[in-house]
């Protein structure tokens, strides 16, 4: 049985649903025993008010956000958790290490290093998810500065707000990439309604014809 | 008194946190809290007032984020900042201090909120010239001293304090940040930090924030452990906890108090709070702590060299520094440094770690090229691809300076000798920046030709050295190795100097091994013989080649057999994991360029292949087994024509492959592997060739390169590796290039295709800048370009001329271009 974080390394790698072969799932396994050995997971999440301020603009701290995909995302949420996670400057190391010597590996290591990372993600979603549910609110699906038309220059607001340069060393180059490279920003909704069967980032994406979509 | 005078022989007293008592009168999240001193420096001005009230001695002008890569307003000036900023603390201090005691403002200075080169994007000088800026600042409008804190990556903080010590003659204190386990977010450990900070003359060392006071009374042991300069402690008030995503800490100041006391007998002799501290927490403090005595700070004695991951102590147990970082005698390493190749030199670094080098030698000097900027290029690359200790090693103060001035840690330096020409040069260097230095036993007369002559010149080193204030700890000793062929007694010799120096001057030492058997066949038998009996009478570190397996057996051996390998752990794993391996490999049928699969689990068993129950060149390049293809390859080459091999077994292969590729049932992954087990034959047949004296055909030239701003490499490497097995020639530039020198390279190689990589829409400007440049002062060069955000819509938008969808599009491209389809 494959558990779910290969599944997703798989996926990114480009798979679809044609079969792995061996070769490409040792170097999977011996990635994510790399990762685990090398990787220094750590986030910081807040919550911050948002409000509704017109069609498709918000307000969320001191960040004013224009975005149709957001405003449809947070639709009926009157305030959001804002969240940066990363894998370290370990991970990068790793793979520019690997670039030298083995790209094969070096492509899978990506792939596990993403997956391993939205686990990471999945379960600290999880957790604040469960701290919620007790004061009768639930989390939407998380939705990251570049998804649909969110603009990426918020990433900066977002490392702001969060002091994550300090917290947990997340900063960003002057393109707004995030360094570490392995890492996230994200909003996620908190609603009074709990609206089951809401469907997760990738399965909302449009592009129906993308090599890397999970169903 | 000033404080230089007081640290480390009475406690002193610093603050509490700003930023959470800013945050309670009203200072939003992401606000810039530097613009408080003047947009409300009354509130400002009141907190630092109440921390002289409660007993503080030094108090933190509210200016941790106030330097050019972090400060950005649009009404107030850095300048404006800091000169308020030091007002609002001295106003403070005229104020709250009202016992006549001696007081100091301290500048504040907090990271730049940016990740350094070579993980980040910025440069190491830019993060000096923001602190210098800052520091000057600081001293200018009054500030006693410089505080330098909350820092996580050593390189950021080198930065920080050779701006503060260059541009200011203010006392300098660093504190940084570690996790629980007592590392920093970039990875390096405390004794990576000490020796460092130590290294580069700061006056007082610590931590600071992150973690409570609890957490933080290990690591003061550790540190006190290494360290021979005063220590400050500064916790939070305990751990950071969340609740609705809100942060708080809830150690209350009378427990804050009580561990303090405790941090103070551990040793800590400068004490304060950060995050969720208050002017009632240091009030207790010091009303709990002020009449305690302090420890002594007492000198430590450990001689230790860092990078930024780790520290490496030169104990008793022998090391391995590794060799082969040196043209010296290499033909390959030559043409590598002329031609500027520095994945063959990087390589070579992460070779000789994997084979167990605990610091690396290198030496880039060759008459015709610019060693001051190769050995910082080369310094640079290797600190990002391994995390030991280098030791620099150049006869040219201006490269050894450039060197230390940009490596990330405290370095080994290669060397001094008893000249004092050579102690003139060196030992100003080894003061300002750090760094444990080989001292030769030569001087103006030679080398002694007895080992007494060599143990006085080691022992004049130690001496000239002390009068720059540098310590035995951090010289090393090389008795040096005579050659045995031309001098009968010289092993004799270098083997008791080597033991008088540890006896006489209790120094580490180390020694180029090799150099004891030249002009003699075999030298292995005695370089390692030679090594044994080297460790046996004092060697701490050999220069040494990690690959030579002779080499090798003899350390290994020599740890197993003085208990330096508790239960002989080591040895054992690696030694019969190769036995098991050469028996393996007995049963593996060779010749003929066949060869049956050793199953990694179960006995010999062969395989379904092409060919029946054999494996095929063809096969371990298509089913990418690397270690196959390169027995396979050196099979066939003695059999076969090495065009023909090209020909008939890796042409075809690669086309299977990529026709996979291509159609759907081969994945990335799987290319990647047979391309790698494509490169190994083609290293194979190209020895084969040179061997044989058969010129190498012309290759065509292509430069990759990922386009400035953007740091993501991966999909240009893939495209590098696929675009070199088709049998080009591939001139990689790198990540975050810039337009200019894309086109500079274009027109100096002569290259007439440039392949662009960009991740997001942010770097696509770049692409598109890169190509008008080139259209402009390279017309006849064509410009492919591919990454995540790019589409053929796209990339006829800014104008270039082929869009690949993924790696194998590129190939075609070229070979269309080039007129190559059939080659390699």
């Amino acid at each position: 049985m494959t558990d779910l974080r290969t599944k997703e390394a798989i996926r990114y790698l480009g798979y679809g649903k044609h079969a792995v072969d061996e070769g490409t799932l040792g170097l999977i396994s011996d990635s994510f025993r790399d990762l685990e050995a090398c990787a220094a997971a750590k986030s910081i999440y807040r919550i911050f008010e948002c409000e509704h301020t017109g069609e498709n603009e918000l307000k969320i701290g001191k960040m004013n956000i224009t975005s149709r995909s957001l405003g449809r995302n947070l639709k009926g949420c009157g305030s959001v958790v804002l969240l940066g996670a990363t894998l370290g400057t370990g991970v990068d190391l790793m793979m520019k290490r690997f670039s030298l010597t083995d790209m094969a590996k070096t492509v899978v290591l990506q792939a596990c290093a993403a997956a391993y990372l939205e686990e990471y993600l999945d379960q600290l979603q999880e957790k604040i998810g469960e701290e919620l549910r007790q004061q009768e609110k639930w989390l939407r699906p998380r939705f990251s500065p570049g998804y649909g038309d969110f603009d990426i220059h918020h990433q900066k607001d977002i490392l702001q707000m969060l002091d994550t340069a300090k917290t947990i060393g997340l900063t960003m180059t002057d393109s707004y990439m995030l360094t570490p490279v392995k890492s996230v920003t994200a909003l996620i909704g908190i609603s009074d309604s709990d609206e089951k069967c809401h469907i997760k980032g990738c399965e909302s994406c449009g592009k129906t014809d993308c090599i890397y979509r999970r169903n | 008194m000033s404080i230089r005078e007081r640290l480390g022989r009475e406690l002193l007293f610093f603050d509490g946190g700003m930023g959470t008592l800013l945050q309670e009168r009203g200072l939003e999240p992401g606000e810039l809290p530097e613009v408080w001193n003047l947009k409300h420096p009354e509130e400002v001005e009141e907190i630092h007032r109440r921390y002289f009230e409660a007993g503080s001695d030094i108090v933190l002008t509210n200016t941790f984020g106030a330097n050019a890569c972090k400060f950005h307003d649009d009404n107030w000036s850095l300048e404006e900042v800091i000169c308020a900023a030091v007002k609002n603390a001295k106003r403070a201090q005229e104020q709250g201090v009202l016992d006549g005691r001696e007081t100091y403002v301290a500048l504040d200075m907090g990271p730049t909120g940016k990740l350094l080169k070579p993980m980040g994007d910025l440069d190491f000088e830019d993060a000096y010239r923001a602190f210098a800026e800052a520091a000057t600042l600081g001293e200018k409008n009054g500030a006693d001293l410089i505080h330098i804190e909350t820092m996580s990556d050593t390189y950021e903080v080198k930065a920080a304090v050779l701006a503060a010590k260059e541009n200011t003659s203010l006392p300098v204190f660093a504190t940084m940040i570690f996790d629980e386990r007592g590392k920093l977010l970039t990875g390096g450990d405390v004794p990576s930090v000490v020796a460092m900070l130590e290294g580069l003359g700061v006056d007082a060392i610590g931590m600071n924030c992150g973690l409570g006071p609890d957490q933080m009374l290990p690591l003061l042991k550790a540190m006190r452990r290494y360290t021979s300069l005063p220590v400050i402690v500064k916790p939070n008030a305990g751990l950071p906890k969340q609740k609705n995503g809100e942060t708080y800490y809830d150690v209350e100041p009378e427990r804050f108090a009580a561990t303090m006391k405790k941090i103070v007998e551990e040793g800590a002799c400068v004490i304060g709070g950060c995050c969720g501290t208050t002017p009632d927490h240091i009030r207790r403090m010091v009303e709990a702590c002020k009449d305690h005595p302090i420890l002594p700070v007492e000198e430590k004695e450990d001689t230790i060299v860092s990078s930024y991951g780790k520290a490496v102590i030169l104990g008793d147990m022998p090391l391995i520094i590794g060799e082969r970082i040196n043209p010296t005698g290499k033909k390959r390493f030559k043409e590598a440094l002329k031609a500027h190749d520095m994945d063959y030199i990087l390589k070579e670094g992460i070779t000789q770690q994997e084979k167990g080098a605990h610091i690396l030698d290198v030496n880039v000097g060759l008459p015709d090229i610019d060693e001051v900027q190769m050995m910082k290029d080369v310094v640079t690359q290797l600190q990002s691809v391994t995390s030991l200790p280098l030791q620099i090693d150049t006869v040219d103060a201006k490269a050894m300076e450039a060197a230390m001035r940009i490596y990330n840690g405290k370095p080994m330096l290669n060397s001094v000798s008893g000249k004092q020409e050579s102690m003139n040069a060196v030992f100003p260097l080894v003061k300002k920046y750090g760094g444990v230095v080989v001292g030769l036993t030569l001087d103006e007369q030679g080398i002694p030709s007895d080992a007494d002559g060599r143990v006085k010149i080691a022992g004049k080193i130690i001496e000239e050295a002390a009068k720059y204030g540098i310590r035995k700890k951090d010289i090393v000793i090389d008795v040096l190795t005579m050659t045995i062929s031309s001098e009968k007694d010289g092993a004799k010799v270098t083997l008791e100097a080597l033991r008088k120096v540890r006896e006489i001057y209790g120094v580490r030492t180390v020694l180029g091994v090799s150099n004891i058997s030249f002009g003699l066949p075999k030298r292995p038998v005695i370089n390692s013989h030679f090594y044994t009996m080297a460790m046996q009478n004092g060697l701490t570190a050999g220069i040494i080649n990690p690959s030579s397996e002779e080499m090798m057996k003899s350390y290994d051996a020599f740890l197993a057999l003085m208990g330096y390998d508790e239960n002989c752990t080591s040895y054992i794993t690696k030694y019969a994991a190769q036995a098991a391996a050469e028996k393996a490999a007995a049963q593996v049928a060779g010749g003929n360029g066949t060869l049956r699969i050793a199953g990694g689990n179960g006995p010999s068993q062969p395989v379904g292949t092409d060919t029946g129950n054999t494996l095929t060149l063809k096969y371990a390049i298509e089913k990418g087994l690397k270690e196959e293809a390169h027995h396979l390859t050196r099979e066939l080459v003695k059999t076969r024509d090495a065009m023909e091999i090209i020909q008939q077994e890796l042409i075809p292969a690669l086309n299977v492959v990529g026709d996979g590729f291509e159609k759907g049932t081969v994945f990335l992954p799987q290319l990647l592997m047979s391309a790698d087990a494509a490169k190994i034959a083609f290293a194979v047949i190209k020895d084969v060739l040179a061997e044989s004296g058969a010129a190498e055909e012309k290759k065509e030239k292509i430069i990759l390169a990922t386009v400035k701003g953007d740091i993501h490499d991966i999909g240009k490497n893939i495209v590098k590796v696929l675009l070199e097995n088709y049998g080009f020639e591939v001139l990689d530039l790198g990540k975050d290039v810039p337009p200019e020198f894309i086109v500079e390279k274009a027109i100096e190689e002569e290259v007439t295709l440039v392949g662009l990589s960009a991740l997001m829409t942010t770097t696509v400007v770049s692409m598109e800048e890169t190509i008008r440049q080139l259209r402009e002062k390279k017309p006849d060069c064509r410009v492919m370009v591919g990454g995540a955000v790019l589409n053929q819509e796209y990339a006829d938008m800014i104008g270039a001329d082929f869009y690949g969808k993924d790696a194998m599009q590129s190939v075609h491209y070229a070979q269309s271009l080039f007129g190559t389809e059939n080659k390699v």
